[in-house]
């Protein structure tokens, strides 16, 4: 008795070979680059587009001959989910390659150790050691400033003002924040402290109008991550006749660490790549400033821009070195992050 | 020291549903009051307002007095902080600090509150802790271990531990076999005769065979319907209780007869 043969009383019902897929999507290519022969869709973009649509239709009708209905949809379901995952790499992919490729061809120990100083647009050379510096300092100073008061804020509105209207209003603020545009920020610090104040545009006005835009991310990471640690453990603590403070410092906080610690450094991130703010604040520079409280100060996203800007052929490959060096310190930043949170994170490891 | 517990008129309420309502009840020291009833009776809100953890849901109020040999822990004076430091807990599902070892969590009660202590004295008061609960002999070895990475039952005996390494006179139990198997139940219980000698210790049990086991005085609690309020129907010694209840209710709910 064969079991493939039929469906109906059986636990066996027929299925497509193994082969299926791949062969479905050969002829569906082939028939894509043939349509685009005899029809005005064309080009690789076109062709793809039409070879994609053509596959679907081909394997969901196959199955559906084949296997019936149901295998047909969850074959349809499954190929969707596969096809959108391969459209959100393709982005992520052509960035990074892209940024590789072009920003490899000059960077090099020389380009991260010199600054602009003395380069003109059209000559080669010059580097991004300056920009670095300012973005450390800018970035460091931004986080030193924004994850205390965003960490406590997250404490206060998750540990003690619990359904109270402070807090209600602190969350809808915060929410506003989130959707303040950078240029905003970067509006608000020159023109509070550099026009209305008469302070110089420094690096560390640059830092204010970045932890403006770190704060409501920090904020609401931490507040996410505090509010999934588990009341049992807070509750233990207080059985054990610990106060509130010491619970929050010492089981609630290292409980939620790694969490934290990941919001923070996406909120890093998020800064590190901020222009529009930094323009206004810190201004361009070519030269070295190690003081972020006097004088322009150079960083990594206003180097590129103001490569970019020049559009000359090695400022351009300049500015493509400087977003890989942007690159390279953020995913640096995030590694040492998660290493901080793992060496620290107690016993649990 | 264990010290005696007296209940008047204590009602305890989650915003303006009354859970309990005004219970009258002696706890004696150095002896193991059983709370049993069906669920939602309030044994164990009544349980939480004994240490006031019940205060710590927000929205929650209790009304009546609490005296902890003669001093009402409710006065506007006391620290609840204070009282949870000589009322310790152990709660249903064995809770250690996932963050931290074996012996972490035992010293936890000390390390927490920054109460200092040298090395030794702490070694030694972890070690002790640990030997009270009947742990010592299965975690010496490896007391730098996480203390989720026990099992269940030694999970909680770990709480146990770390509930008595702050020294306290009362010792709470909200059903601390319910998630246990009966080898790692015999443990606790064995654990909790030896621990009457030290503390006044009270269990909220929904297991009758258990009361019966381990309490010697057990107090019933009821309620009249879904919405109601529970409350205190009796409290006897213990072998009273199981074989000649005060009351049918009692009677009924020990003999599998209710409603």
């Amino acid at each position: 008795m064969t079991t493939l043969t039929l469906a109906t009383g059986h636990l066996q019902g027929r299925r497509l070979p193994r082969a299926a897929a791949p062969a479905t999507a050969l002829v569906a290519a082939a028939l894509a680059v043939l349509l685009g022969q005899i029809s005005p869709v064309s080009g690789v973009a076109g062709t793809t587009c039409v070879a994609v649509v053509l596959f679907f239709a081909g394997y969901t009708a196959l199955s559906f001959a084949v296997e019936g209905s149901r295998h047909a949809i969850d074959r349809l379901a499954s190929t969707l989910i596969y096809a959108s995952f391969l459209a959100a790499l393709v982005p992520l992919v052509w960035i990074l390659s892209t940024v590789l490729v072009r920003g490899g061809r000059v960077l090099s120990a020389g380009f991260l150790g010199h600054s602009m100083r003395g380069i003109g647009a059209d000559a080669t050379g010059g580097g991004v050691y300056h920009a670095l510096v300012g973005t450390i300092e800018q970035v460091l100073l931004a986080t030193v400033i924004a994850v205390p008061i965003g960490v406590l804020t997250a404490i206060y509105l998750v540990e003690y003002g619990r359904h109270s209207k402070l807090s209600k209003a602190i969350g809808f603020f915060v929410d506003v924040m989130t959707g303040v545009p950078s240029i905003i920020a970067g509006l608000f610090v020159y023109s509070a402290f550099i026009v209305s104040l008469g302070f110089q545009r420094t690096g560390l006005a640059g830092a204010l109008a970045l932890s403006i835009l770190m704060i409501p991310v920090v904020v609401r990471s931490t507040e996410e991550m505090l509010k999934i640690v588990p009341s049992e453990l807070r509750e233990a603590a207080y059985a054990l006749g610990v106060p509130k403070w010491r619970t929050i410092l010492r089981v609630v906080i290292p409980t939620a660490i790694g969490g934290i610690t990941t919001g923070v450094m996406l909120a890093i991130a998020r800064i590190s790549g901020e222009t529009a703010p930094l323009l206004l604040t810190t201004f361009l520079s070519q030269s070295i400033n190690f003081n972020p409280t006097s004088g322009p100060q150079a960083s990594i996203p206003t180097f590129v821009w103001d490569q970019i800007g020049s559009a000359t052929h090695p400022a351009l490959d300049r500015a493509w070195a400087g977003a890989l060096v942007l690159i390279l310190f953020v995913a640096v930043l995030y590694t040492t992050a998660r290493l901080i949170a793992w060496v620290t994170g107690g016993a649990r490891r | 020291m264990a010290k005696r517990i007296d209940i008047t008129n204590v009602s305890s309420y989650y915003g303006k549903f009354e859970a309990v309502s005004d219970v009258s009840l002696r706890i004696e020291p150095n002896a193991v009051t059983a709370f049993i009833g069906p669920s939602g009776c309030g044994k164990s809100t009544l349980l939480r307002t004994l240490n006031r953890m019940h205060e710590v849901v927000p929205g929650t109020s209790v009304t009546g007095e609490i005296l902890l040999d003669g001093e009402n822990i409710y006065d506007d004076t006391v620290d609840p902080v204070n009282v949870r430091r000589t009322i310790g807990m152990v709660f249903q599902r064995p809770n250690p600090f996932p963050t931290m070892s074996i012996y972490e969590n035992v010293a936890a009660g000390i390390r927490l509150d920054a109460r200092r202590m040298p090395k030794s004295e702490l070694d030694g008061l972890v070690e002790r802790s640990l030997q009270a609960a009947n742990l010592w002999n299965e975690v010496k070895d490896r007391l730098k271990k996480p203390g989720a990475s026990l099992s269940g039952g030694q999970q909680q005996r770990l709480c146990i531990a770390r509930a008595i390494a702050v020294e306290p006179a009362v010792l709470l139990m909200d059903e601390p076999c319910s998630s246990l198997d009966p080898i790692s139940t015999l443990a606790i219980e064995d654990l909790i005769d030896e621990l009457k000698n030290n503390y006044t210790i009270v269990i909220v049990t929904h297991n009758m065979q258990q009361a019966a086991r381990v309490s010697d005085t057990t107090a019933f609690f009821n309620l009249a319907g879904i919405g109601q309020p529970g409350r205190l129907i009796e409290s006897a010694p213990t072998a009273l209780i199981f074989s000649t209840p005060g009351q049918k209710a009692t009677e009924d709910y020990i003999s599998g007869r209710f409603g």
